[in-house]
């Protein structure tokens, strides 16, 4: 074969090697930093856009969906009208007094953030990398995890807005934090990274609600990189815009676990364009728990990846994956979750799922769970279905006087419960629960 | 009251139900017995509304307006109520969010207003008492875990908050010890009234010793091919089915 592996760059990945000239100078950060984003441009360049080929990549081509390369989104100015707006596109999660980070196309405001509780200390992205400081600089790169990835070594390259999170050793903070992540109106890329490290003993719970002002496409490609400490305890939300049809939002998140940590970390995703989240979560030390959860309801031709990567490296860990999808319209959703573990995690307990419900012939889900098991002594299980709501239940509702919709709206409400559930706050859950109330209240009348 | 004429249907092609005609009159209790398979719950559904029927002839008159154009809802807003022979698992909606849900839509439907919190669970309350359903219950997920006896008694106390006009009770007695069937019929029994009529699906005489018909209908390849009183049922406990089927049952 003549050496033509690779097809052509892509428009789109000729002009993001042209951004990468054209603004890597600008780019936040020292030159290690530099090294850094020169590294993973250069996996970027060799891989290009992700396609079906490649396997981590199989249901979800990123090089068709980005058909274009938007510009770089550029440092937003503040001013007093925005705050007002952002009020509006994501007020207050009721009966829950979060302490607010606001990033405007990925740039950390701090005139339109809230103060921080004590024991939280918050720098933007561009601060901490101008300084430079060696420990950061590593553990936002999050070594061992995704390493290759091209979409995330995209991240990695332009990252340029983002904040970070330190949570003092043994500090239990009982308000929760907000990150607001907002785009403004016109049609850009955002590349933010943000790191959240929660020292030993320590408690946060972190809340992140994305919201467009954008009727265009917009391009996000986010990360975030979460560091829990031995003993500490995370609880994470994660809520992604729902964004302009042509969009596309890639979301990663790193997850690394010290001894007896835990991390809870749900998403919901809404549909919207095309969604990627990314999750790598890493047992570090022994007698951790983590669990991934989430739901997804999708329809039109909104696309919903959720891809997974758990690797048990130490003994003794829980991990749990429990995700939903329900379908309409042309939708297409995904599961892929991977669980490794290594020669060493003795004692690993794992249970992964994923259920889907149907509810139109032309929504597609797949759903592919799998698990890598190298010790001998562990306890791992999965199981994944794809079915449509069930007529008897209708029936039996029907029969007792519900209309069609309400009852299909009970059913498909108590099938995502099951996901929300997992979320320790009730005020979150009481949200997450109405926003998928709302979706189901739209049901058939687009 | 309800009025079955000439009723038709099938489902995939299959024909279920061929002729099949039957009145109710308001008050009136009536059996219908009959082997299995003969499409007695078939009935059931096509005269609650299930989707999936083809109803290829006859009408279905309730207190003289046809049904057959309504779907279940509708139907159950103007009083069908179905009592099911197996009655589902709804997973994750607490009983007493369902019944508190099924009684105000029907309201609603009816043009009543809905009735407000404590008004509601001080129903529920009463009703599941009379019925020896225990109040935790009512707090659980609809007949999940629930024993077949549990279901059973839940779709009396279902029935007797939605005060339907025309009841129909699928084999109700199947899988009742002595002491639950007791209970279940004392329930149908408080709600027998003069405007209220039943149709009792059951394949053993048993439970018409505990709700007594006034009516007994045998039903054979989709059509009742016998009617009479009460001492009917005695006569096919005793001699079976097979004088009035055709062929031995
Ligand atoms: N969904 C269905 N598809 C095809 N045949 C059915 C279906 N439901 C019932 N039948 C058939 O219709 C006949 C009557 O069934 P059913 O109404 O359940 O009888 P019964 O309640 O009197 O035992 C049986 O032969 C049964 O196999
Ligand atoms: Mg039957």
């Amino acid at each position: 074969m003549p050496g033509d592996v690779k097809t052509a760059q892509s428009a789109a990945e000729e002009k993001l090697v042209a951004e990468f000239a054209r603004a890597r100078a600008s780019l936040p950060g020292t030159e290690p930093v530099g090294a850094l984003r020169d590294a993973a441009f250069a996996t970027f360049k060799s891989a290009g856009l992700p396609t079906r080929r490649v396997e981590a990549w199989h249901y979800t081509d990123l090089r068709i969906a980005m058909r274009d390369a938007l510009p770089l989104a550029s440092a937003p100015k503040p001013d007093a009208a925005l705050k007002q707006k952002l009020e509006k596109l994501a007020p207050r999660i009721a009966d829950l007094a979060t302490a607010r980070l606001v990033l405007v196309d990925g740039y950390f405001i701090a005139e339109l953030s809230d103060a921080m509780p004590k024991g939280v200390s918050v720098s933007a992205l561009s601060d901490a990398l101008a300084k430079g400081d060696a420990t950061i600089v590593e553990a936002l790169s999050a070594p061992g995890m995704g390493q290759g990835d091209a979409a995330l070594a995209l991240n990695t390259a332009f990252m340029q807005g983002g904040v970070v999170i330190d949570v003092a050793s043994g500090k239990q903070v009982a308000q929760p934090i907000e990150i607001v992540a907002v785009s403004s109106e016109s049609s850009h890329a955002i590349y933010a990274r943000s790191l959240l490290r929660v020292g030993a003993g320590a408690h946060l719970t972190l809340i992140e609600r994305d919201v467009s002002a954008a009727a265009q496409a917009e391009q996000r490609n986010n990360a975030l990189v979460v560091m829990v400490a031995d003993e500490g305890q995370v609880e994470h939300v994660f809520v992604p815009a729902v964004l302009n049809s042509a969009s596309t939002h890639v979301a990663s998140l790193l997850a690394v676990l010290g001894a007896k940590a835990s991390f809870n970390s749900f998403t919901l995703a809404q549909g919207g364009g095309l969604l990627r989240r990314q999750i790598h979560m890493r047992f570090d030390g022994e007698h951790a728990k983590g669990q991934l959860a989430g739901a997804s309801v999708l329809r039109q031709k909104d696309h919903a990846d959720t891809t997974l990567v758990v690797q048990h490296v130490a003994a003794h860990c829980q991990s749990r994956e429990y995700f939903k999808t329900v379908l309409d319209g042309e939708a297409t959703g995904v599961y892929q979750g991977k669980v490794i573990v290594a020669p060493g995690a003795q004692k690993t307990d794992g249970a992964m799922k994923s259920h889907a419900i149907l509810l139109s012939d032309n929504a597609t889900m797949n759903n592919k769970p799998e698990l890598e098991i190298f010790a001998d002594d562990v306890v791992c299980g999965h199981g994944a279905t794809v079915a449509q709501l069930d007529e008897d239940q209708v029936f039996y509702a029907m029969a007792r006087g519900l209309p069609k919709p309400v009852a299909e709206s009970m059913l498909l409400e108590a099938f995502v419960d099951e996901a929300t559930d997992r979320v320790e706050s009730e005020p979150v859950r009481v949200y997450l629960t109405s926003l998928i109330g709302q979706w189901l209240s739209q049901r058939g009348r687009a | 009251m309800i009025e079955i004429r000439n009723l038709h249907a099938e489902i995939d092609g299959k024909k279920i139900i061929n002729g099949l005609s039957l009145t109710v009159n308001d008050g009136e209790v009536a059996a219908i017995m009959g082997p299995n398979g003969s499409g007695k719950s078939t009935l059931s559904y096509v005269i609650s509304g299930r989707e999936g029927y083809d109803v290829t002839g006859g009408e279905v008159l309730l207190n003289g307006e046809n049904i057959l154009e309504m779907n279940a809802a509708e139907r159950a807003a103007k009083g069908v109520f179905l009592a099911f022979q197996y009655p589902l698992e709804i997973p994750g909606v607490t009983t007493m969010t369902f019944l508190k849900a099924c009684l105000n839509a029907q309201r609603k439907s009816r043009g009543e207003a809905e009735l407000s919190t404590p008004d509601f669970m001080k129903r529920v309350k009463a009703g599941a008492e009379k019925l020896g359903v225990p109040q935790d219950m009512l707090r659980r997920a609809l007949n999940v875990g629930f024993s077949g006896g549990e279901k059973k008694r839940m779709e009396v106390l279902q029935m007797s908050l939605l005060e339907p006009t025309f009841a129909i009770l699928d084999e109700t007695d199947s899988g009742l010890d002595i002491d639950a069937l007791r209970i279940v019929s004392e329930g149908v029994n408080a709600l027998r009234d003069p405007k209220r009529s039943f149709l009792v699906i059951t394949h053993y005489q048993r439970l018409l010793d505990y709700i007594v018909p006034d009516t007994v209908h045998v039903m054979s390849k989709g059509q009742i091919v016998k009617t009479g009183s009460k001492e009917l049922a005695l006569e096919l406990e005793a001699n079976g089915y097979r004088d009035y089927v055709g062929e031995a049952a």
